[in-house]
């Protein structure tokens, strides 16, 4: 299934360049080299400065913040606020000390969100995109509809779904209690422990989509012959699924679960807009945590450092996770 | 070929993760390019004022944005026909202008003139972003004595000169919906607690309630437990600006205003979760007899409650006719005006909080919002002699106290406020409310306050 990509030939000239042998001879070697190799590079120019400007400088002044004591006292002349050394990071990682116990409590909420999340969000996309593999009528229509929170903007979606879950008024108790009547009393989801699961119920509702498209547009490049060929030699769906989708859908999946990973882990539109600048204990995800660190609390230098261990962690996760995925595939390619 | 195309996975894989975490870490830190610094007008004279042009961030105070806006352009039109001076406004939502403002003393790239919610006085003070007003700019505007002592003494930490101008002044008081009240057979509105409580009781029943309380909103919060801890003779700083919120006068405060929804209940128990203001449409709808809020005629109003369906009355004591710290019933609720200490345009912005501060400005924004002008000239207007605003004018002058004016004000605020709303929601999922269970909240929260 790898494509290949012809060999890259360098450009012939052609015989009417309207210049002359003698003339190209001249011409720097350097000139000539920029002319073969340095245009990929030369287009790329623009995107490399806007990803210096965007990403890598600001990038480069919160690991420097993080080593200074930036609280409310230098804001003003953040240039002259002291050195900390590694104080930001001690008072981070001291797990038995209110600011370290605070943040190890948040990166569990964090990581068991995450992985709901991710989980859920998998299993319903995977599962839509094979149900909808057969051709039916009214298969585009509900493709489409399957695909509308993917595409509301985030903000007004989360809104909505705040409303839902007031305890009073919301739609979710009204449905829960007062049509169904599964619950004694109306439950609270904005507040307390349900706080939890509220938020990874939205999650769930705004991730599965792109697991879907994704995934949907991976099946696209199966062979409807292995299918053909797997059931005559007697192989049900469930076989066929285990068999031959799953190991094809295998590099996509990989990109999915990764990205969608990395996306839950980070969030902070869904915990922020759902309970503001100060969310539930049992919803304190790390986003907002260093947020209000940083910005409630007025101590930069700390959220930075909060901050920089979450890119270590991301990283080192992101490294073991495809190390050991390729290998897994490079065991199955032999 | 396989470990390369591992390396350069792995490669692009920490790009990706690279780019993904450092928006966290640059998170909110750009500037602002709307509230960029103003420039001159091409046709300003070498040292007239005439022509400049300054920003002006204006906090949220009618029913939207859009209203604000309406309202201001209208008074800016003025200043400008008189003085010359342009002013580009800005209004901010509660929820961005304090990052706003943050963002802006961090690059130096803000507005000429700002306002600010008058408990932050003492932190932006801290943060040397705003201009001190001492004598020579008070000056300009007319001194200081123009003002309401009270106002003053919320606008920075004592002994230093203030940070900002008090522009519109708000204080609580307890509204109470007089025909909930006589169906209930009571006469008169609660003066202590204990009347309170147990009028609530009364009026508790049939889906109605006694008090509606804005549980999850963490400034609400604050300000209440502040005035029962004040009511005790406690306050959450001790004179050296060091967190005092584990004693037992706070954790008294705390309990008691909990205990409105845990054992007392005369408040739902979904105002534990009450967080954009739904008190105020409980009261207005009639589902709440009581709500202990400032200045909220208008909202009130456009709920379509009329305003002699509702009276309104300082909020309770411990006894009755407590005086001293004992007698207060309101922390000093207010709006500040600043001028960014990096604005290139002073006289200009000074021009223009002198104007803001003027008597009949005074009169004309304080009666659009339904706020008192803490410039006392004004406060003898007839659009202030309403009942409500009476009220809430005697209980200004005599029963409001600030809020601690520390540098560390704003943390007290996010610590304890949020601690207070967990304490809520322990309430109404019907966990128990002791005064262990308070103390360990407020202890948990004075941890996390930064070294003062």
């Amino acid at each position: 299934m790898t494509a290949t990509a012809p060999p890259r030939r360098a450009p012939e000239a052609g015989p009417s360049s309207g210049k002359s042998a003698a003339g190209r001879r001249l011409r720097p070697r350097i000139v000539e080299r920029l002319r073969q190799g340095g245009l990929p590079y030369l287009l790329l120019l623009p995107a490399v400065l806007a990803e210096l400007l965007i990403h890598i400088v600001p990038m480069f002044f919160g690991i420097l913040i993080s080593f200074k004591n930036l609280t409310l006292f230098y804001i003003h002349h953040w240039n002259s606020a002291p050195w900390a050394g590694f104080d930001n990071y001690k008072a981070a990682v001291k797990i038995h000390q209110p600011i370290g116990e605070a943040l190890l409590h948040s990166f569990w909420v964090t990581l068991s969100y995450t992985l709901l999340s991710v989980a859920l969000s998998w299993l319903l996309g995977s599962a839509a995109a094979i149900l909808l593999q057969d051709k039916f009528r009214g298969r585009g229509l509900i493709r489409t509809l399957f695909l509308v929170p993917y595409a509301l903007p985030a903000y007004a979606a989360l809104i909505t779904w705040t409303f839902m879950f007031q305890q009073d008024t919301g739609l979710v108790n009204h449905v829960l209690h007062d049509q169904l009547h599964l619950t004694s009393s109306k439950s609270f989801w904005l507040i307390g422990d349900n706080s939890f699961w509220a938020m990874v119920i939205v999650s769930v509702w705004k991730s599965w989509p792109f697991a879907f498209l994704a995934l949907m547009a991976g099946l696209q490049n199966i062979p409807r012959e292995l299918y053909e060929a797997a059931a005559m030699d007697g192989a049900g769906v469930w076989q066929q699924i285990r068999k031959i989708t799953m190991p094809s859908l295998r590099p996509v999946n990989q990109v999915i679960v990764l990205v969608l990973f990395l996306w839950t882990f980070n969030d902070f539109n869904t915990p922020f807009v759902m309970f503001g600048q100060n969310p539930p204990h049992q919803a304190d995800l790390i986003s907002i945590h260093i947020y209000q660190s940083s910005f409630i609390n007025w101590n930069f230098g700390s959220g930075s450092a909060m901050s920089v261990l979450l890119l270590l962690f991301l990283l080192v996760v992101t490294a073991i996770y495809l190390l050991v995925t390729s290998r897994g595939r490079s065991e199955n390619d032999v | 070929m396989r470990s390369s195309s591992t390396s350069s996975r792995l490669l692009a894989a920490t790009a990706l993760v690279a780019a993904l975490g450092l928006t966290l870490a640059a998170c909110g830190g750009g500037s602002d390019k709307s509230g960029g610094k103003s420039t001159d007008g091409k046709t300003a004279g070498a040292n007239s004022l005439s022509g400049q042009t300054i920003t002006y961030w204006a906090s949220n105070q009618g029913t939207s944005l859009d209203a604000d806006k309406a309202t201001l352009t209208t008074e800016l039109n003025k200043f400008t026909a008189s003085t010359g001076i342009k002013v580009k406004l800005e209004v901010i939502g509660w929820a961005d202008l304090l990052n706003r403002i943050l963002a802006a003393a961090t690059s130096g790239q803000g507005p000429d003139v700002l306002n600010i919610g008058n408990t932050w006085s003492a932190s932006l003070q801290a943060t040397g972003a705003l201009m001190p007003w001492d004598d020579a700019a008070f000056g300009t505007i007319g001194g200081k004595d123009r003002f309401a002592a009270a106002a003053i003494a919320s606008a920075g930490a004592a002994g230093q000169d203030p940070a900002a101008v008090p522009l519109y002044s708000m204080a609580y008081g307890l509204y109470y919906n007089k025909k909930m009240f006589a169906d209930a057979g009571i006469a008169n509105p609660p003066t202590t607690w204990a009347e309170l409580v147990a009028d609530g009781k009364k009026l508790t029943t049939g889906g109605h309630y006694g008090l509606a309380v804005e549980g999850a909103n963490g400034a609400e919060n604050i300000h209440h437990i502040f005035v029962l801890a004040k009511q005790r003779g406690a306050s959450w700083f001790d004179d050296k600006g060091a967190p005092t919120f584990t004693g037992p006068q706070q954790v008294a405060a705390v309990k008691q205003y909990v205990d409105f929804i845990a054992s007392d209940k005369i408040a739902a128990k979904g105002n534990a979760e009450y967080v954009q203001n739904q008190t105020i449409t409980d009261f207005a709808t009639g589902k709440a007899a009581m709500m202990m809020w400032q200045s909220a005629a208008p909202a009130i109003a456009s709920h379509g409650m009329k305003p002699g369906d509702y009276g309104v009355v300082p909020v309770p004591t411990q006894t009755a006719g407590a005086t001293g710290d004992a007698g207060v019933t309101s922390m000093v609720a207010g709006i500040n005006m600043a001028i960014f200490k990096d604005t290139k345009h002073k006289d200009a912005a000074e021009a223009f909080v002198k104007f803001m501060t003027s008597t009949d400005e005074q009169k004309t924004l304080n009666g659009k919002y339904g706020s008192i002008p803490p410039v006392t000239e004004a406060q003898s207007d007839p659009a202030f002699q309403t009942p409500d605003l009476k009220v809430l004018a005697s209980v200004l002058s005599k029963s409001a106290a600030p809020l601690p004016q520390v540098a560390n004000e704003s943390q007290f605020e996010n610590l304890v406020g949020p601690a207070v709303k967990s304490l809520f929601a322990d309430a109404a999922a019907g966990k128990p409310v002791t005064d262990d269970s308070v103390k360990a909240a407020l202890t948990k929260a004075q941890q996390q306050m930064p070294a003062s």
